[in-house]
């Protein structure tokens, strides 16, 4: 029994005096309320605490209980296809009991302890197990079968295995020192889970993007970073790479960010469904909400409980795509508590450690063998928004991201003025696991792919640089050729990157679909040097119903993109013939 | 009489800027109400914004003048700031700290609140995707506002931003359930002037009645500032979740909240963060303009129209770029487009609704909206773009296609943005775009169906017919 209590309460941070054998990270539960912290700083018997959650209200002397744990989330069945807060309270169960808004305290399982799971053993007695072993199956739901996996500090000889109906804190294994193995575990959230070995990223997460997957794709294994000013479409990039990347398990952490778009998001996911099981994607995904108007220390827990229970499904060997949206509210959080401590600040009041932090954060991404099952391998790529203040890049928190990440979308307002979405500015943006990648695109597509990108690179840079000569001197100066390869640039932008999130076939571009029409576009591109070369007029070509009939390739939908294509050939031979001939 | 849980003490120690340092009386808890006895008569409200084992750490809202350690007492209220509730609150109007100011009674209340407020569950809350005509082309045509949606209106010092505020309310409510329609309003440091202006407007309207009105003026205390919209948000929650009331609650000015923010918070003597505003601002920010929305399960609904003036025309300041960063989109004014004689000066380009595509469409509106709106964008950023050009190059140096655009961008201006105070339904502002498109081919209008184009777009020979 401790009699420790509080002292000093200033917002989020609470000082608790008299605290006993108390250690860093400690979870305490504090007032008649009892509210969750966590102990961030020791100076004898006084603890600093971050509180995650309102402290109006709180008094001097309050009683402060230690709870000799570290913060830690509960994982096991039942975590998928729910919607939890940044400290895993879960959303769903709590409307329950406490109504449409968010109150304080309250204890309440953060996993259903009363649904019963069908667990299928995968031991038998006699047999070995030890820190991530697989003990059993679970059929979490129609698109993820859950696996038990042993639990740290845990190992020995089964002694019995259960089968059947049982809830999450009935011992399904027995081992032979009479330890009871449940299908729950704890992890605390601040530390990884442990890999055996990172294995190289070789190929892609596909997005179902065009500008991303064939220009800038992010590695299985690797990070991304989408930092834009508001309104350049951070939010929908997310929400569409929720929907459609191929992910086996979709975490979303929206951190600090709109309540109607959690709202929105959960709505979606739940309403879509996937196009080859018909299963609702929410099957896949799990949510960590933490609105703005939610406490600043929960938000700043936030990114860490989504990370981990990632970490949980990498570990059964899933292919998992964590989405952290914004993680500059995150820091805005980490901020907003160390000047409540005092601390000196580094660069715009930000805390010096925040670039260690967010490394931290970013290197739990990775591909990697498994502990204790090497035979295989798990993932977790992580995309993470970032919410430049005045969309100025120069700001410490994209340039720290800046530094972590393989792959970086860089949005941009102009592009968003002129509705041109995803607003991905292909001249800022890059991919460093491009290279590594190239065997797979190559094996996957085609052995010119590289070139193939390489060029639509080159008209694209070639056509910034023929736009800005067109500012100050006038289209008139062009020579036809050049004039050639603006109306190219053009056609790549609005045919090839611009994608819709709403239309039904626009929204998901398949690779190889993405290769037939980015060859089409090439060929049109030739096809027009051709004609030019025999005497056909540019401005003939352009805005012709040709183009147009490019330009819609995108809307033609996988099983007639081939006829469409060949249509376009046949048409565009008779338009350039009878230009040519004029 | 003596409300048992009211103590006074006369502990005071030390008084910085709006903060009083005082001993720290038993019992008192963060957040607490207090009453500051000045002397005789004399009274001010403050709020215990800290906590230790000694000191505790008072707000004043109001001046600190004439308040002394000697002899002011302080009296704790044990309790936070709240607001009593009733129906009878409707077409009355209240300081900034939430006294009636209209010379009639205090409505006895039905309920008492407090005014912070809590988050909405995410699970709680059902999409905005009721459509709001507010009359306006730019808004209703390219950047609709829905039903639950909190979309600020930027402004910059000398534009019309008042005169566009009424100009939705005044439509906002005219439709099929204008009975259950209210309008909550706060002002937060704006000028008698302003003040007067838009009181008279709720009194031309006749929207009074189902209005109610908090008004914090420019020489009112700073600190009341912070509370003012928190009033408002609370009075609006009642009306919308208990009374079923589809409210649309209105802001203005957010940049003199946030300078409050700002000057309370250097007070304090916090970190500051960028310009001098704290780095709690969007924290902060997100706990008034979250107060939107809709709950599943109840009648009424919460639409935030903030209205703030971007310093020195600047969409980057702190102020403007945090609650762009909260709320879903923004209607920017123009400075440009005001001195050319176009009201409302709507700037389409940097102008947004991220609820738009949930409140439009077939049976919304109309199956054409969103590609129309789309097309009249592309078309519009494109004569933008050739207008720069030509004012480096000449309109000479432009293709003959480059000046349709650039005549696009005019026509655009002057007949799509450029309405008056006229209001126009969905269905004109509609009809306008599709003859403003009318002179492109149908090749050129690549971001419509054909389908719509051979339903909706006028035959070029066709002469308009006049009025509608």
């Amino acid at each position: 029994m401790s009699g420790a209590a509080v002292s000093r309460i200033s917002g989020p941070a609470v000082e608790a005096k008299g605290v006993v054998r108390c250690f860093m990270g400690e979870v305490v539960r504090i007032g008649s309320e009892k509210l969750i912290g966590e102990v961030i700083r020791i100076e004898n018997d006084l603890a600093t605490i971050q509180v995650y959650e309102e402290t109006i209200g709180l008094r001097i002397g309050d009683p402060v209980e230690q709870s000799g744990e570290l913060f830690a989330v509960e994982l096991g069945p039942g975590l998928m296809g729910s919607i939890f807060d940044g400290v895993q309270r879960p959303l769903t169960r709590l409307l329950e009991g406490w109504g449409d808004n968010i109150r304080r305290g309250g204890s309440i399982h953060r996993l259903d302890r009363k649904k019963r799971w069908e667990f299928e053993p995968a031991v038998r007695v006699g047999d070995m197990v030890e820190y991530g072993s697989i003990l059993g199956f679970v059929r979490e739901t129609r698109l993820v079968t859950h696996k038990i996996m042993t639990p740290a500090r845990t190992e020995g000889v089964v002694a019995e295995v259960k089968s059947g109906g049982y809830t999450i804190s009935d011992p399904v294994v027995i081992l032979e020192d009479g330890t009871g193995i449940t299908m729950k575990q704890q992890w605390n959230i601040r530390h990884p889970r442990p890999k055996a070995e990172r294995v190289s990223l070789t190929s892609p997460l596909v997005t179902g993007q065009r500008i991303i997957d064939s220009m800038f794709p992010v590695a299985e294994g690797g990070v991304a970073i989408i930092p834009g000013g508001f309104g350049a479409g951070k939010t929908v990039l997310e929400q569409t790479i929720a929907k459609f990347s191929h992910a086996d398990i979709v975490i979303y952490i929206g951190c600090g960010e709109r309540g109607n778009e959690m709202a929105d998001t959960l709505d979606q996911l739940t309403t879509l469904t996937d196009p080859s099981t018909g299963d609702s994607l929410m099957d896949r995904t799990i949510l960590i909400a933490n609105t703005s108007n939610m406490p600043v220390a929960a938000r700043e827990a936030s990114i860490y409980t989504g990370i981990t229970v990632a970490e949980y499904y990498r570990d059964m060997g899933y292919k998992v795509l964590a989405l952290a949206d914004s993680t500059s509210r995150w820091a805005e959080a980490l901020r907003e508590i160390s000047s409540r401590l005092e601390e000196i600040p580094g660069e715009e009041g930000y805390p010096t450690y925040l670039v260690s932090r967010l490394g931290a954060f970013y290197e739990r991404a990775g591909k990697a063998k498994i502990a204790g099952r090497k035979n295989q391998t798990g993932s977790i790529t992580i995309v993470g928004a970032v919410s430049p203040p005045g969309g100025d890049f120069s700001e410490p928190v994209t340039q720290a991201s800046l530094r972590l990440a393989s792959t970086f979308w860089g949005l941009d307002s102009q592009l968003a003025y002129q509705r041109h979405f995803p607003a991905i500015n292909w001249s800022i943006s890059f991919s460093l696991a491009y290279r590594d990648m190239a065997k797979w695109y190559m094996e996957k597509i085609g052995k010119d792919w590289p070139a193939m990108i390489d060029r639509t690179m080159k008209i694209m840079a070639k056509e910034e640089e023929l736009s800005e000569i067109v500012k100050i001197v006038g289209i008139d100066s062009l020579e036809d050729k050049e004039r050639l390869t603006l109306e190219a640039g053009r056609l790549i932008r609005e045919g090839y990157f611009r994608q819709s999130a709403v239309h039904p076939v626009d929204a998901y571009c398949s690779i190889s679909k993405q290769a037939k029409i980015l060859a089409a576009f090439l060929e049109h591109v030739d096809a027009m040097k051709g004609a030019l070369d025999r005497g056909a007029g540019i401005n003939d070509m352009t805005g012709s119903a040709v183009s147009e009939k490019l330009l819609r390739l995108k809307e033609s939908a996988g099983d007639t993109i081939d006829e469409a294509i060949s249509e376009l050939r046949v048409e565009r031979k008779k338009l350039f013939k009878s230009l040519e001939t004029q | 009489m003596r409300d048992p849980l009211v103590r006074e003490y006369r502990t005071i120690q030390s008084i910085r800027g709006p903060l009083l340092f005082t001993k720290r009386p038993p019992n008192v808890a963060a957040g607490d109400m207090v009453t500051i006895l000045v002397d005789a008569g004399d009274k001010r409200d403050g709020q215990v914004i800290e906590l230790n084992e000694k000191h505790a750490v008072i707000q004043v809202f109001g001046m600190t003048d004439r308040i002394s350690p000697d002899y002011t007492l302080v009296r704790f209220k044990e309790e936070s700031v709240k607001i009593n509730l009733s129906p009878l609150c409707l077409g009355r109007v209240y300081s900034g700290g939430g006294e009636p100011i209209d010379d009639m009674p205090t409505p006895a209340p039905s309920k008492r609140s407090d005014v912070y407020g809590s988050a909405i569950n995410p699970v709680s809350r059902d999409i905005p995707e009721d459509f709001i005509q507010t009359g306006v082309s730019a808004i209703d045509g390219l950047n609709t506002l829905v039903r639950g949606q909190k979309l600020p209106i930027f402004s910059c010092s000398g534009l019309p931003a008042n005169e566009l505020a009424t100009m939705i309310m005044a439509n906002a409510g005219t439709e099929q359930d204008h009975e259950n329609f209210s309008i909550v309003f706060a002002g937060m440091g704006i000028t008698s002037r302003e003040a007067d202006y838009f009181r008279r407007s709720f009194v031309q309207s006749g929207a009074v009645e189902h209005a109610v009105l908090f008004i914090n003026l420019a020489d009112d205390p700073v600190i009341e500032r912070l509370l003012t919209p928190r009033f408002a948000l609370t009075m609006a929650e009642y009306l919308a979740f208990d009374l079923g009331r589809h409210v649309l609650v209105v802001l203005t000015d957010m940049t003199n909240y946030c300078n409050a923010l700002r000057e309370i918070s250097s007070a304090r003597e916090e970190i500051p963060g960028r310009r001098g505003y704290p780095g709690y601002l969007y924290t902060d920010l997100a706990g008034i303009y979250e107060r939107a929305g809709r709950i599943k399960g109840k009648k009424g609904s919460i639409t935030q129209l903030p209205i703030l003036t971007m310093p020195d025309d600047d969409i980057t300041h702190p102020a403007p770029d945090f609650t762009g960063y909260i709320t879903e989109g923004q209607i920017v004014l123009d400075r440009g487009l005001n001195r050319k004689g176009i009201f409302p000066p709507i700037e389409v380009l940097p102008s947004l609704s991220r609820l738009m595509d949930q409140g439009i469409g077939e049976g919304r509106t109309r199956e054409d909206h969103r590609q129309v709106a789309d097309q009249l964008y592309m078309l519009y950023a494109r004569g933008v773009e050739q207008r720069r050009i030509a004012s480096i190059i000449g309109e000479e140096g432009l293709t003959d296609m480059d000046r349709k655009y650039l005549e696009f961008a005019d026509t655009f201006e002057n007949e799509y943005l450029n309405q008056g105070t006229e209001s126009r339904s969905i269905t004109e502002t509609l009809r306008i775009s599709w003859k403003l498109m009318g002179d492109f081919s149908d090749p050129e209008l690549i971001r419509l169906d054909k389908e719509y184009i051979a339903k909706y777009k006028p035959e070029r020979q066709d002469n308009e017919p006049s009025g509608d």
